[in-house]
C-alpha cells in the first residue's frame, strides 16, 4: 500500500481523491455527514488568514474544516 | 376520507431551503416555541388542505440522524416518539448526494417519506439534468420538484405528503446492505430481539442493531434499560464490533456510511446528468475577495463595525419613542394616583420594569434582522471560517465574536441581544462560553458609570481611559471564556466540518418573518421574569420605610424650608435617609466589612445592589445616596464634582470601582435572557456568582496593590 498524504498537507488549488478516514467517534461521524467519504475528488479552495481552516470543494459544494480535523482524511493526489 | 388531521414533520440539511419551505407553506401563521429540555427552536404552524387539518412541523436542519448533536437528537427523537404522518425532507437539488445521505437514513427508519427536490432553478444553473421520475423510482419514495423561494412545486408537494400518509400508515425499513460483514452482524443482533419485547415500535429490530454496531450512545442507553434485552445485548455488541475491526481495518459506523454512500452514489449516476464540468461558480469568485487573506478580515471588521453602527444607529429612534412613551405614562401616574405605596409601585416597579423590557426591543429586532442578513446570504459562515483560529484559543468558536462586538465589544453595546446572537453557535460549550462571558463586555450601561468616574478622577485622560477599559473587558471576557472551558465547560470541541453555503440574496420576507418571530419570543418569555425582579428590585429599595416619627420629622423639615432650593435640599437629604433605612441600604451597610478591602463604602455598596436592576442605575443611586437626588445617567457633572472632593474617593477607588461595575453580575435583563437561552436557572445563577467573585478578586488585588504602591 502506498503512502497517502493527509489533506492538511495540501497546497491552494490542488486536486486530490479521499482514500481514508482514519478517525471513528464523533469527528469521523460528522466528516462522513459531510459528504468526505473515499473516492470523493476535492479540490483545496483556500485557506483562513492563519492558513487554518482550510477551504475545500467537492461535489459542488464548499466545506472547511480545521487542520486537525484534515490530519485524520488520507489523499491520494492527481500527480502521485 | 375529508377531516383528516395530518402531521407533517418537515427535515432537511441546514442551507438546503428548509426555511424557505416552511415560509412557503404556512406563511405567517407560524408558532416557535422550545422543544421540551431543550434550547432547540421548534416552529410548526397549521394549514388546511382539501379539508384536512395539516399540522407542519419544522425540524431542526441537520446533515445525519446519529445522536452527536443537540439538533439531531431532538429530529430523530420527535421522529421516533410523536410518529408524525409523513416526513418531507427538503434536499438541495444542486447539492443532491450528501443530501440525499439524510434521506437514506429516513428510509432506513422507515417512516413515510416525500422528497421534496429543492433548488432545481440553481441546479439546472450548474448545468445538472435531474430526472425526478427516476429518481422516485430508485428511491421508491415519491418525488417533487420545487423551487421554495419562488413558492413553486409546493401545493404538488403538499398534495403528495398528504396522499402518502394517507396510503400509508405503517413504517416500513429500508433493509440496505452494508457488505456481507455488517450484514451477518446484523443478522445475529437481530435475532436476538426475537421474542423479546421491543418496546419503542416503531422501531424496527433491524434498526436498533445497526445503531448499535454505529456506536449510537442513545439508542444503546435505550437498551441497557429495557429489562429483556439488558444483559445479553452488550458483549455480543462488542464482540462483533470487535471483529469487524478486525475484518475490515475500518470502524463499522464508517464502514456503513460509506455503504450508504454507495447506494446514493449508483442512484446518482443513474438520476442525474452533469452535462458540463465543475467550474468556479460565482459564489467562490466571491470568495476569492472575502475570504482573501489580506482583504478578508479588513472587510469583515468593516462588516462588523458596520452592523454596531446599523443596530445601534436604527434602534435609537424607536427606543426614544418607547423611553418618552413611559416617562408620559409615569407622569400620567405621577398625576393619577395619590402619594404613597401604590404610586411607587406603579411608577417604579410596573411602569419601569415594562419599559424595561419593552426598551430593548427595538435593539433586539435590529440585532436578529442583521444576523438574519448574515446567515440568509451565508456570509456568518465565512465569519466563523476567518476567525477560527483565533478564537479557538480561547475555546470559542468564530462565530462568537459577533455576541462579543454586540455586547458591547465596541464600547456602547448590549448584552442582552448579545447572548441571543450567540444563537448562532452550534457548539454547545462553546455556546455556554460565549454567553457567559459576553457580559463582561462595556455595554451602553456601563458608559455613565465610567462616564461619572473618570470624569471625576482622570478628566485629564478621558479618550485613554476609555480605551483601556475596552481593551480590559475583551482581555477579560476572552481569558473568563478559557478558563471556563478548562474547568466548568471542560471537554472536546465539537467538530468544526462546516459547510460554506452558496452566497444567496436574502428575502426580506424571510428577514421579517426571522427577525419578528425572535423578537416576540424574548418579549414573550423574557418579558414576566424581567417584571418580576423589576418589582423586587423596587421593593428591596423601598421597603421598610422610614419609621412614622422619622417621616413625620422629616416631612415638617420640608413644610419648614423657606426656599425653593433649602426644600429640594432637604427632599435630596431624606431621600438619603429613606434609601439607608431600606433593605438595600441595610445590605450595603452589612456589606461594609465584605467591600472595605476594595475601598468601596456603604454608599457604593448600595449603587452596586441597585446596579443589578441595570449598570446605569449605580449612577442614580449614587446621586441619591450622596444626597443628590435622582441623579441623570446623561448628565452626571454635578455628581462628578461632589465625589471628587469626597473624602474617601480617589483615583485608585474610581477605577477598582469601574473594573467592579465591568465585571460583577450582569443586569437582570441579562440573567433573565440567559435562563432563556440556556433553558434553566442553573446558569444564569452561575453567571451571576462568579463574575461577582471575579469582580471581586480583581478589584481587591488592584485597589490592595495600588495602595501597596502608594497610588491611594
Amino acid at each position: 500500500m502506498e503512502n497517502f498524504e493527509t489533506l492538511r498537507m495540501l497546497r491552494v488549488g490542488q486536486q486530490a481523491v479521499i482514500k481514508k478516514i482514519t478517525v471513528g467517534g464523533e469527528m469521523g461521524r460528522r466528516i462522513r455527514d459531510m459528504g468526505i467519504v473515499p473516492g470523493t475528488v476535492f479540490t483545496v479552495m483556500g485557506r483562513a488568514p492563519l492558513k487554518d481552516p482550510v477551504e475545500i470543494k467537492l461535489k459542488g459544494y464548499n466545506l472547511t474544516l480545521r487542520n486537525n480535523e484534515a490530519d485524520h482524511i488520507l489523499v491520494q493526489t492527481e500527480e502521485g | 376520507m375529508s377531516g383528516e388531521k395530518i402531521t407533517i414533520a418537515l427535515a432537511g440539511n441546514p442551507n438546503s431551503g428548509k426555511t424557505s419551505m416552511f415560509n412557503a407553506i404556512t406563511g405567517a401563521r407560524q408558532h416557535v416555541g422550545n422543544y421540551p429540555g431543550v434550547t432547540v427552536e421548534k416552529k410548526w404552524g397549521h394549514i388546511s388542505l382539501n379539508g384536512h387539518d395539516l399540522e407542519i412541523v419544522d425540524l431542526p436542519g441537520t446533515y445525519s440522524l446519529t445522536a452527536y448533536s443537540m439538533e439531531e437528537l431532538v429530529a430523530r427523537d420527535y421522529l421516533i416518539k410523536q410518529k408524525p404522518d409523513v416526513v418531507i425532507d427538503v434536499v438541495d437539488a444542486a447539492n443532491l448526494e450528501r443530501n440525499l445521505y439524510l434521506a437514506v437514513q429516513f428510509m432506513e427508519l422507515g417512516v413515510p417519506l416525500v422528497i421534496a427536490l429543492n433548488m432545481m432553478d440553481v441546479a439546472e444553473g450548474r448545468g445538472l439534468k435531474i430526472d425526478p421520475d427516476k429518481l422516485s423510482r430508485l428511491m421508491g419514495v415519491p418525488v417533487v420538484p420545487t423551487v421554495a423561494r419562488k413558492g413553486k412545486g409546493v401545493k404538488q408537494l403538499l398534495g403528495e405528503a398528504v396522499e402518502t400518509a394517507l396510503r400509508q400508515k405503517q413504517w416500513r425499513p429500508l433493509e440496505l446492505s452494508y457488505g456481507p460483514d455488517v450484514d451477518q452482524a446484523l443478522l445475529e443482533l437481530t435475532g436476538k430481539f426475537n421474542g423479546n419485547s421491543l418496546a419503542w415500535s416503531p422501531l424496527g429490530a433491524r434498526w436498533v442493531s445497526l445503531k448499535l454496531l454505529e456506536n449510537d450512545a442513545e439508542v444503546q442507553k435505550q437498551v441497557s434499560q429495557d429489562p429483556g434485552l439488558a444483559g445479553h445485548m452488550e458483549p455480543l455488541r462488542q464482540k462483533l464490533r470487535d471483529h469487524l475491526r478486525l475484518t475490515m481495518d475500518d470502524d463499522p459506523e464508517g464502514v456503513i456510511a460509506d455503504y450508504r454512500y454507495g447506494f446514493i452514489g449508483g442512484i446518482y449516476r443513474q438520476a442525474v446528468q452533469e452535462t458540463r464540468a465543475q467550474r468556479l461558480e460565482l459564489s467562490d469568485k466571491i470568495d476569492k475577495v472575502l475570504t482573501n487573506r489580506l482583504v478578508g478580515p479588513l472587510i469583515l471588521l468593516a462588516v462588523l463595525y458596520g452592523i454596531y453602527q446599523f443596530v445601534f444607529w436604527a434602534s435609537e429612534i424607536p427606543v426614544g419613542w418607547l423611553e418618552g412613551l413611559f416617562g408620559w405614562l409615569g407622569g400620567v401616574a405621577e398625576a393619577a394616583i395619590p402619594e404613597g405605596f401604590v404610586k411607587s409601585l406603579v411608577i417604579s416597579g410596573i411602569i419601569d420594569g415594562v419599559g424595561g423590557v419593552l426598551g430593548f426591543v427595538p435593539l433586539i429586532m435590529f440585532m436578529f434582522f442583521t444576523i438574519a442578513i448574515l446567515e440568509d446570504t451565508g456570509y456568518l459562515a465565512r465569519v466563523a471560517y476567518l476567525l477560527d483560529r483565533v478564537l479557538r484559543n480561547f475555546g470559542l468558536h468564530g462565530n462568537s465574536v459577533m455576541a462579543m462586538i454586540v455586547s458591547g465589544g465596541i464600547s456602547g453595546g448590549c448584552a442582552v441581544p448579545g447572548v441571543m446572537a450567540a444563537r448562532t453557535l452550534r457548539d454547545p460549550k462553546a455556546r455556554l462560553a460565549t454567553i457567559l462571558t459576553v457580559p463582561m463586555m462595556n455595554c451602553g450601561a456601563k458608559l455613565p458609570v465610567y462616564a461619572l468616574l473618570i470624569g471625576a478622577f482622570f478628566a485629564a485622560r478621558e479618550a485613554q481611559m476609555l480605551f483601556a477599559l475596552t481593551l480590559v473587558s475583551w482581555g477579560l471576557a476572552l481569558i473568563a471564556a478559557r478558563i471556563l472551558r478548562w474547568t466548568v465547560l471542560k471537554g472536546e470541541t465539537s467538530p468544526f466540518v462546516m459547510e460554506l453555503p452558496p452566497y444567496r440574496l436574502p428575502t426580506l420576507r424571510g428577514l421579517l418573518i426571522h427577525t419578528w418571530e425572535r423578537t416576540w419570543q424574548y418579549i414573550k418569555k423574557a418579558g414576566t421574569v424581567i417584571l418580576g425582579i423589576s418589582i423586587l428590585m423596587w421593593a428591596l429599595m423601598s421597603f421598610p420605610a422610614l419609621p412614622e416619627d422619622q417621616a413625620a420629622a422629616w416631612d415638617a423639615k420640608v413644610q419648614a424650608a423657606t426656599t425653593k432650593e433649602l426644600r429640594q435640599e432637604v427632599e435630596y437629604h431624606k431621600g438619603q435617609a429613606e434609601l439607608a433605612h431600606s433593605v438595600a441600604g441595610r445590605m450595603g451597610r452589612a456589606l461594609h466589612y465584605v467591600t472595605a478591602p476594595l475601598g468601596f463604602d456603604w454608599r457604593t455598596n448600595v449603587a452596586l445592589v441597585g446596579g443589578f436592576a441595570a449598570k446605569e442605575v449605580v449612577v442614580s443611586t449614587l446621586g441619591t445616596a450622596y444626597s443628590m437626588g435622582e441623579v441623570d445617567p446623561e448628565d452626571t457633572v454635578g455628581l462628578s464634582e461632589r465625589l471628587a472632593k469626597e473624602p474617601g474617593w480617589n483615583p485608585l477607588k474610581a477605577f477598582a470601582l469601574m473594573l467592579f461595575v465591568m465585571i460583577y453580575a450582569p443586569c437582570f435583563v441579562t440573567v433573565a435572557v440567559i435562563r432563556n437561552e440556556t433553558g434553566g436557572w442553573k446558569w444564569p445563577l452561575f453567571a451571576v456568582a462568579y463574575t461577582t467573585v471575579s469582580a471581586y478578586v480583581i478589584s481587591f488585588l488592584v485597589y490592595q496593590g495600588g495602595l501597596l504602591l502608594g497610588l491611594g
